[in-house]
Formats: structure tokens, C-alpha cells, sequence
């Protein structure tokens, strides 16, 4: 029946089918369909740049406006990844000018955007409206100028979490008179500063700002004056948050504050007076997202002030000020026991879980929470326990979403917690000490995650932490139906633990491994399954070159890379080797000819 | 006169009251703690430590006597209490070293260590010996132990063993607790020696460095940061830091570089590089630094050197990255009034 709607019933209906997943699922119901669809597609997710070439893509996607591409494997973003190993975007942008493809957005995560690609990218496409670039590296502010002077319709320039070189070029001050097209811009990433005038000026002549993110440089009173102008702004993020507190700017910043009605979202503070935090309060009322993340210098008191006033908040980034101290105690010239030194330790300890508690009891509707370590080396953290997290799960019932760093952890916290949020879509926990067991029993942590799992039918991505055996992996591949991505550091026992997880959960799309001792068995059990899957990164583990070689003879749709650093590249190293770090994926475009010499594609 | 000792265990009734600098008084409250410590980032605070915090600690603690004679100063450990300095935050007399800040994780067979250099005292114990009723799993968390995991190449297939024996190691001398530092016994450690973890990105790690010691209020009171500096002066074998916020004014800094540079300007210096004693001679030194011999300078954001004392202090220490001594004679290029002025600040 369906066969006899004409093609443009077909297109009208599938413009209701946005997600990729969705549209992928509807090329594949029959020919005329996915004929019908690959003209239609407007928007192309690639998960991971490396599995096709922009040439398919393009040869598919004709009509292509919008293109999203991953590059590095996530591992990257903790130094696990050597540098130019690759995840560059110039061959795309290239292949897509050459194609005369009518690109109006480009997101790109873990890629090398170099000013070239940047230059390339605001010269090719005349209705070029949208950039973001998320943990990306290779470009300076000139790229960033380029993007300015000629996207005459920019809308969107959303830089998070990127490493860019400062040129002190102004880039800023390169958008046109006429560029009045602005609807988010995001340069908090930016170490350098901007000019002050030109940043008012173009906040003014763009009535459509909704989304303005500052980075540090920009004072107090260039936010006040902003503000002013755009009172429509949905998210703020602060430049500097530094003033005295009692001055005419900061009185004027309230005030400004308290006309923007619209602000849902608030982030910055990188460099903050806590005393200037109060002229935020008129917003927090109706805010449902709150960053502060990288607002170190918010202490844990004024942080809950703070938190106080936002009933409504559904994210909720922070991060908990680690308070160790490294001295001794002097009682009038006598060095303090360690009773003493406990004591106090005793209360600082409770900071962070007490700040925890505030959310728990104020922030009801909070969906997604995120937890940082505020101190340099992640260490310490003495403030965040098990307790902060069994109070939020029983404070915040709709919470589905958390990554936590954390002291310590039991088992019984955890099944307290499963019990309270049985909606976990994400569930990331980092303990410091990555091996540490259950603080009270001393027993692995295989019960708590096992109770996670259990409980959160939904759970699409798992990060594991502590002390754990292969009897957590058995109850994440009896139970984690729907996991997707799972993280694995220090813990298992054998292969049984790796093979636990490949043969039960049907839907991983990816898995990374690292400092586990899996090996050749759990590797090779099942080879077919690494074609349903995005990607696999195993990391000082127990596989050997030998298997590594056997896997990519077998299935020749797999990438299998081999990344060799440090004084032992061979030229043809032994087999019974074992492999410091691995990553393959699935490829419809074989062996990648941008490999650096220390990758090996075998 | 021996002085009480602060022992929980004993001495319930005995109630600290830790003071901290004069100038950050709303630190402390009637059972308050008034922390001035300084962590490892160099950032201290006693602003968000209040009543409340307190609070949580077991009754026998609370209580009001607050023995204004018992103050709670804090110190290099192994060290003697420091003078009292009424108006100067205890640590600007001790000067720290950045290095020793790291009391972290200590390692076993070298395999992994957060701490940098361990600070070396016999007062320095495990948390583990904790027996005041304090819940298990606090102290719990300070004794438990090494960070023992398994790195490239080691240990192959039994890194949890390993761990398992060290973590119960409650009574253990070699608990890693997080305020006493680590192992004195081990080698000091720049760097955690396992990659990417804890997982934090990169950038955010990065981002937060630096944001440490940029911290800053305007409004002169000290800041919730501290903000080491290098200072170096021409002809010194080695260069020094300072915290430019444990000081309010420049004559407060000048003096205090005068007491740590006079070593090398009169040729003389304790074990440590401390000038002793018998060297303060400040009128002396200050002769030596005010006079036309040195000059103080700093580099500021822009890269370009000052002179120091043009500007209210404030915009100085934000805008300050590091110090220099130079020789007068080097000086010359700056305006003809410096020298004059350098003697006028005092």
C-alpha cells in the first residue's frame, strides 16, 4: 500500500522524522524509501568521522545542510590519545566546497579545526549560519576572525571547552555593521580578551541574541551594560565576576539582572567575588540550568545561598572547593594530635555533602546533576561521600542523569540510590581512588552497580568506579538492556568480566576499556559483534598483538588501530606482545591514509 | 608553662578556637573555626566555615569556652610555631613552599603518587588511629590506603589483591590520609603517575589551575586565594615565591621581601636559606632595597615590567605575575622619580 503514495507524501511525512536514528531506520524499509529519504536528509550525524569519507556522505546526502562529526575516541579528552592522531575536518569542509554543498552547519566534537579549515569553511558556504565546536583544538582567534568577517548570516558561534590559541587579533571586532543576525554566541573557552566596545555594539545591533557566553576577560561592567541592552538573553554565561561589591556598577548590574525575565540558563564565574553573587539572585528563581562548574572560587556556603533561590532547576553543574589542609595544627605552639586534625577534618568533610543536601531538599525538579572536583590534580575532594548522592537521589526523583566524583562509596548507598531514581538514563561515577572498595564493608562495589543496573531499565550510559570484580560486569550483561556506552577503568578480574558485557548488552554501541586485565579470549569470543558497535578502545590491558592481528584478518570492516608510543615501536613486534592501547571500529572506507607513523592500522 | 594539649579523645570539654588573621573576622563565631589554611592550590578561605559547620561535629566538641590564649595557628608541620604576628596571616611569616603542598596519595613501589614533595614530620600519622567514636566510614576514608592500581605493563592480573591488602591498613602508619600527607618515606612525585585519572578533561583541569590563583576581591580583603609569585632578584643563586595576598600594602611586601632576599645581599643564610636572626637588621636592609642599589619591579599581563608601587594595590596584585629586584644601576631606564619614590614608600 505504502508503495503507492507518491514521493512527495513520502518527503512531507519524513520531515517529521528528524532523529538520525529514526531517519536511518526509515532508509532502510525498502528501496524507494531510502531513495526518498537520502534526497530529503538535510541533517547527517557521523559518530565517528573515520567509519565513512565525505564523499559517500555526500554522493548519499546530496541535499546535506547540516553535518555533525566526531573525531577523537572519548579516552582523548584524558590524555590517553598522543597528539596528531588524527580527526581532522579540513578534508570535509573541502570535499563539501568542492561539491558545491549548500552547508549551513557544522558541529564537530574531538576534531583538529585548523585556521585553514576555518578560513575554507567561511569563504564556501554564503549561507553558512551555525559553528559549534566542542572539545576541539588547531585553531587561533584568526580562524575565528575569519568565521566573523564572512558568515553574513551567522547565527550561531558556540565554542565550548576548546583549545585555542589567542592571536590578540580582535576577532570580535570582525563581525560587520550589517551582522545583526546573532542568536548565540559562546566564546567562553577564550583566554583572551575582546574588545569591549565592539562586544556592546554587536550585542546591540542583534536583536535576536539569546545565548551569550563571556569568557573571563570581560569585566563586570561590560556584562552590566550588556545586560542592559538585551534583557531578551535565555542563557548567560558571566565573563568576570569580580567588583566591589557595594559600587554603583554592581548596583546597576542587579538591576539590569532584574529586568532579564528570560534567563533560564547561567553559567561563568571563573573568576568571581561571592559577594557580587547576590545581584544574580533575581534571576535564580526561574533558572532550570545553573553551570558553576568552573566557579572554583564559589565556596561551598555561598554556593548553597546561591542554590537556594533555584527551585526550578532541572541541570545543575558544580563543583566542591577541596579543603585539605597540609599543615599541621599549632594549639598555642604544640603540634595537634591527630584526634585533633581528624576533627577538623570531620567538618570540612561535610561541606560538599552539605552542599548537596541543599540541592537535595531545594531543587525538586533537577533532572541532571554533575559534580566536579574543583582542585587541580582531582585528588582530595574530601568533601563529596556517598552521602551527598544518597541525599540527592532522595531529595530529586526525577534525576536521570549524573556523573559524580566522589571520596567514597558503599554498596549500600548505591542501592539506596537505584531504589529512589529509577530513571537513570546516565549514570557516571568517579571515585578518586579509582579501586577503592565500599568504604564501610571493604567489599567491592559489584552490589551497588549491580542494583543500578537492575533498577534503571533506561540506563543508556554506565561509567563503573572503585573496587569491582567480573560479578559487576555479569549483572551489567544480565541486566543493562539498553546500555549504549560503558566506561571501564581498573576493575574486573579475567575475560570473563569483558565477555560478560559483549554477550549481554545488545545494544553497546561503545566500549572503552582501560587498566582492566581482559585479553585475547574476551577480544576474540565474538568478532561479529564489533560491527554492531561504534567503537572499541582497550587500554593497558591484556591483549596481544597477535589477537589485535586475528581480529583485523577476520573481519576486514574493522578498523583495528594500534597506537605505539615511546621507545617501542618495532618493526614487526612480537605476537605474544602485548598491546599498550587499542581502538578499532567499524568502517565502510578501510585503513585511513591520515594515520600518523605511531598508529597502525592492521 | 606547658600549654593544653588538644586531644579529643581526653579532653572533650576542650573547645578550639581557631583564629585566623584579624582581617577575615567573620570567620570567626563563638564556636567557629577560623581557618586560615592554605591548600595545596594555594587558596585559602575561612569565609564558608561557619557555626554551621561546626555544627555537625560531635557534642562532646561543642562548647563555648573560647580560650583566647589557645590559638590554633598553623604551621609547616615538623616546624615550630611561628611567631604571632597579630596582623599578618601566620603562613606570610613561614614561607611556603609550593612544592611541599602535595601530602597526597602516598606510593607504593612507586607505581603511583599524587604527591609532590612530601613534607617530612615525625607528627604525621595515619588518620587511622582514630578510636573517639567518630563514624567508621570517615575514618574510613582516611585510612584507606594507597592508591594502588595497576599501571602499564605492572602487576600484571593482580592489581586488586594488592589493593585489598593495603586498604584495611586502619592502624597503619602508611595510610595515606589527605591533611598529614603521604609516606614520608617515599620519593616526592611531581605528578600523579597514571594518566587521565581521575577523568577530568584536560581543559577543565587547565581552566582551573589557572583560575586558582587568579582569584581575587576587589573589595581588599583577602581574597579566597592565594596568589604565589616568583620573585627573583639579579645575582641570587635562586628565586623565591610569595603570596602576594597575605599582605595588604606594598611596605608590608617590601618588608617581607627584605627579610627573604637580606641572605643575599649580606652573604649569609640558615640551613633553609631563611636569613637567621642575628641578620635582621632591617634598617640596614632596607638601606640596601631602598636605597639606590635595587629596585622593585613586576611583570605585569601585558608582559611589560613595572615599577612597583604606581598603582592602589589592588590592581597591582591583579595584574601582578611576577617580581624582580633589580640592581638600580639596571633600573635607570624607568622614570627619574622611582628611586625617590621607593624611598618615600617607606
Amino acid at each position: 500500500m505504502l508503495n503507492y503514495f507518491p514521493e512527495e507524501v513520502l518527503e512531507h511525512v519524513f520531515d517529521f522524522v528528524t532523529s538520525h536514528r529514526d531517519r536511518n531506520a526509515v532508509s532502510l524499509v525498502c528501496k524507494s524509501w531510502y531513495s526518498v529519504e537520502r534526497f530529503s536528509r538535510e541533517k547527517v550525524f557521523i559518530g565517528n568521522c573515520y567509519a565513512v569519507n565525505p564523499e559517500r556522505v555526500i554522493a548519499r546526502f546530496p541535499r546535506v545542510r547540516s553535518l555533525t562529526l566526531k573525531g577523537k575516541p572519548h579516552f582523548a579528552d584524558f590524555n590517553l590519545v598522543p597528539p596528531d592522531w588524527g580527526g581532522y575536518v579540513y578534508p570535509w569542509i573541502e570535499a563539501m566546497a568542492k561539491h558545491g554543498i549548500n552547508l549551513e552547519e557544522l558541529r564537530l566534537k574531538r576534531m583538529v579545526v585548523s585556521d585553514e579549515s576555518l578560513e575554507l569553511l567561511a569563504k564556501s558556504f554564503p549561507n553558512f549560519k551555525s559553528l559549534v565546536l566542542v572539545s576541539c583544538e588547531g585553531f587561533t582567534t584568526d580562524g575565528l576572525a575569519a568565521i566573523a568577517s564572512n558568515c553574513r548570516f551567522l547565527r550561531e558561534l558556540d565554542l565550548q571547552e576548546n583549545e585555542v590559541d589567542d592571536r590578540k587579533g580582535q576577532w570580535l571586532s570582525c563581525f560587520p555593521d550589517s551582522c545583526t543576525s546573532l542568536i548565540s554566541l559562546n566564546f567562553a573557552c577564550l583566554k583572551g580578551e575582546v574588545n569591549a566596545a565592539a562586544l556592546e555594539r554587536l550585542v546591540a545591533r542583534c536583536p535576536n541574541l539569546r545565548s551569550l557566553r563571556l569568557n573571563h576577560a570581560v569585566p563586570l561592567d561590560t556584562l552590566q551594560k550588556i545586560l542592559t541592552q538585551a534583557p531578551q538573553l535565555n542563557d548567560l554565561g558571566t565573563g568576570s565576576f569580580v567588583h566591589d561589591p557595594d559600587s554603583e556598577t554592581c548596583g546597576k548590574l542587579k538591576n539590569a539582572m532584574k529586568k532579564c525575565k528570560s534567563i533560564r540558563s547561567l553559567s561563568g564565574f571563573l573568576d568571581v567575588n561571592a559577594r557580587c553573587l547576590p545581584a544574580v539572585y533575581p534571576i535564580c528563581t526561574n533558572l532550570t540550568s545553573l553551570n558553576l562548574s568552573y566557579a572554583p572560587g564559589i565556596y561551598s556556603n555561598d554556593l548553597i545561598k546561591l542554590i537556594c533561590h533555584c527551585k526550578k532547576l532541572e541541570r545543575l553543574w558544580v563543583c566542591f572547593f577541596i579543603k585539605l589542609i597540609h599543615y599541621t595544627y599549632f594549639f598555642s605552639g604544640v603540634p595537634l594530635s591527630n584526634q585533633g586534625l581528624n576533627w577538623i577534618m570531620q567538618i570540612l568533610d561535610t561541606i560538599g555533602d552539605k552542599g548537596l543536601g541543599a540541592v537535595a531538599s531545594t531543587c525538586k525538579e533537577l533532572q541532571e546533576l554533575r559534580v566536579f572536583p574543583s582542585d587541580l590534580y582531582g585528588v582530595g575532594n574530601a568533601g563529596v561521600t556517598e552521602e551527598g548522592l544518597v541525599a540527592i537521589s532522595a531529595g530529586c526523583p526525577k534525576l536521570n542523569s549524573i556523573l559524580y566524583f566522589c571520596q567514597q562509596m558503599t554498596n549500600a548507598a548505591l542501592i539506596t540510590v537505584a531504589k529512589n531514581c529509577p530513571n537513570f538514563i546516565r549514570f557516571r561515577l568517579c571515585t578518586l581512588n579509582p579501586t577503592i572498595p565500599d568504604a564501610v564493608t571493604n567489599l567491592p562495589l559489584d552490589e551497588g552497580f549491580g542494583a543500578i543496573v537492575q533498577s534503571c531499565k533506561g540506563l543508556k550510559r554506565l561509567s563503573v568506579s572503585g573496587l569491582l570484580t567480573d560479578q559487576v560486569f555479569l549483572y551489567i550483561g544480565m541486566y543493562a538492556e539498553q546500555l549504549e556506552m560503558l566506561s571501564i577503568a581498573f576493575a574486573g578480574d579475567s575475560d570473563k568480566g569483558m565477555l560478560y558485557v559483549l554477550n549481554g548488552c545488545k545494544k553497546l554501541k561503545k566500549l572503552e576499556i582501560r587498566d582492566s586485565p581482559f585479553g585475547n579470549v574476551a577480544l576474540l569470543a565474538d568478532v561479529g559483534k564489533y560491527e554492531t558497535m561504534r567503537s572499541l578502545w582497550m587500554s593497558s590491558c591484556e591483549v596481544t598483538f597477535g589477537a589485535c592481528k586475528t581480529l583485523a584478518e577476520k573481519m576486514p570492516r574493522l578498523n583495528v588501530e594500534i597506537i605505539n608510543e615511546g621507545e617501542e615501536i618495532e618493526a614487526s613486534p612480537d605476537d605474544r606482545h602485548r598491546v599498550e592501547k587499542m581502538y578499532l571500529y567499524r568502517t565502510l572506507v578501510g585503513p585511513r591514509r591520515d594515520a600518523p607513523d605511531f598508529v597502525w592500522t592492521l | 608553662m606547658s600549654p593544653p594539649q588538644l586531644g579529643i579523645e581526653g579532653q572533650s570539654q576542650c573547645n578550639v578556637s581557631l583564629m585566623a588573621s584579624s582581617s577575615s573576622a567573620d570567620c570567626i563565631t563563638q564556636n567557629g573555626l577560623g581557618l586560615k589554611e592554605r591548600n595545596y592550590l594555594g587558596l585559602s578561605d575561612c569565609s564558608s566555615v561557619d557555626s554551621s559547620a561546626v555544627s555537625s561535629v560531635p557534642d562532646e566538641n561543642k562548647n563555648n569556652l573560647n580560650l583566647k590564649a589557645t590559638e590554633l595557628r598553623l604551621g609547616l608541620p615538623g616546624s615550630q610555631s611561628p611567631e604571632r604576628d597579630s596582623d599578618f596571616p601566620l603562613l606570610s611569616s613561614v614561607k611556603l613552599d609550593e612544592k611541599q603542598l602535595f601530602p597526597l596519595a602516598p606510593s607504593k613501589d612507586g607505581i603511583c603518587s599524587l604527591s609532590q614533595k612530601t613534607v617530612v614530620s615525625g607528627n604525621k600519622r595515619g588518620f587511622a588511629d582514630t578510636v573517639d567514636g567518630f563514624s567508621e566510614s570517615k575514618s574510613n576514608m582516611f585510612a584507606e590506603g594507597n592508591w594502588i592500581f595497576k599501571t602499564a605493563g605492572s602487576d600484571s592480573g593482580q592489581p586488586k589483591l594488592a589493593t585489598k591488602t593495603e586498604v584495611p591498613a586502619k592502624a597503619s602508619q602508611e595510610c595515606n590520609n589527605k591533611i598529614n600527607g603521604s609516606n614520608t618515606n617515599n620519593p616526592p612525585a611531581a605528578k600523579a603517575q597514571v594518566v587521565g585519572w581521575p577523568p577530568i578533561r584536560s581543559f577543565r583541569k587547565n581552566t582551573l589551575a589557572t583560575t586558582s590563583k587568579n582569584n581575587d576581591e576587589v573589595d581588599g580583603k583577602p581574597g579566597p586565594g592565594a596568589l604565589f609569585v616568583k620573585v627573583s632578584m639579579d645575582g641570587a643563586p635562586y628565586l623565591r615565591k610569595v603570596d602576594l595576598r597575605s599582605y595588604a600594602t606594598y611596605k608590608e611586601l617590601s618588608s617581607a621581601l627584605e627579610k627573604m632576599f637580606s641572605c643575599f645581599t649580606l652573604g649569609q643564610c640558615g640551613p633553609q636559606g631563611n636569613p637567621t636572626r642575628e641578620m635582621l637588621s632591617e634598617s640596614k636592609l632596607r638601606d640596601l632595597l631602598h636605597g639606590s642599589e635595587y629596585v622593585l619591579t613586576y611583570e605585569d599581563k601585558d608582559g611589560d615590567w613595572m615599577l612597583v608601587g604606581d598603582v592602589p594595590w589592588e590592581m597591582f596584585i591583579a595584574s601582578c605575575k611576577r617580581l624582580k629586584i633589580m640592581k638600580g644601576s639596571d633600573a635607570i631606564g624607568l622614570a627619574p622619580r622611582a628611586v625617590e619614590k621607593s624611598k618615600n614608600r617607606n
